[in-house]
């Protein structure tokens, strides 16, 4: 199973519109991606509520199809 | 176990250990990258840490994503608290902010005697 960085990149867009997102597909498998998450709305939050956000745009792909994101999540400096 | 029995099992694992690593395979033989990665930093700082093999019990491996919210495995419970998984963990450790946390938590590592 397998999931397109175009289809992170949009269900992150949708809960994030005005963030920046840079998604890497690590091995060219569609299914090792690293992605770079910078939002506004992750100000004041810890690391664990940003990823939890994250995890809640992708809605419920994450531990599913989507098998290995790893994530880096920050606020705009 | 049904579902509330393994939310209670899991509350007392981390409970009763300061530091609980819920990963797939064991700390002696790690059974994915992830789970590797975080068990071999535990180790680096030297930490006595309990290690919950989720592949053991599919109730455990569901149970733990709930327990925590959280969608994936490994997950790291530091003094009752939930940590993170693989990245923020390493992300931590890489700061120096997971050996400042033991510090605070009174848990014995030997960050210090590595961070000269």
């Amino acid at each position: 199973m397998a999931m397109d960085a175009a289809d992170i990149e949009r269900l992150i867009k949708e809960r994030f519109p005005s963030a920046t997102i840079d998604i890497q597909d690590l091995a060219g498998d569609g299914d090792h991606y690293a992605a770079t998450v910078v939002a506004e709305e992750f100000r004041g939050k810890s690391r664990i509520q940003q990823h939890q956000m994250v995890y809640e745009a992708l809605q419920g792909n994450m531990g599913g199809v989507l098998h290995a994101l790893a994530l880096k999540t920050s606020a705009p400096q | 176990m049904i579902e509330q029995d393994v939310q209670d099992w899991i509350g007392k694992q981390i409970a009763a250990n300061d530091v609980v690593l819920f990963m797939k395979g064991t700390k002696a033989m790690p059974q994915c990258g992830f789970s590797m990665q975080v068990a071999q930093i535990l180790n680096h700082l030297g930490l006595e840490f309990e290690d919950i093999n989720v592949l053991d019990d599919m109730s455990v491996r569901e149970g733990i994503k709930a327990f925590s919210n959280w969608p994936t495995v490994p997950q790291l419970y530091v003094k009752g608290e939930f940590v993170g998984g693989c990245d923020i963990v390493r992300e931590m450790f890489q700061a120096g902010e997971l050996q400042d946390l033991l510090k605070d938590k009174g848990i014995a590592n030997n960050a210090e005697t590595q961070t000269a």
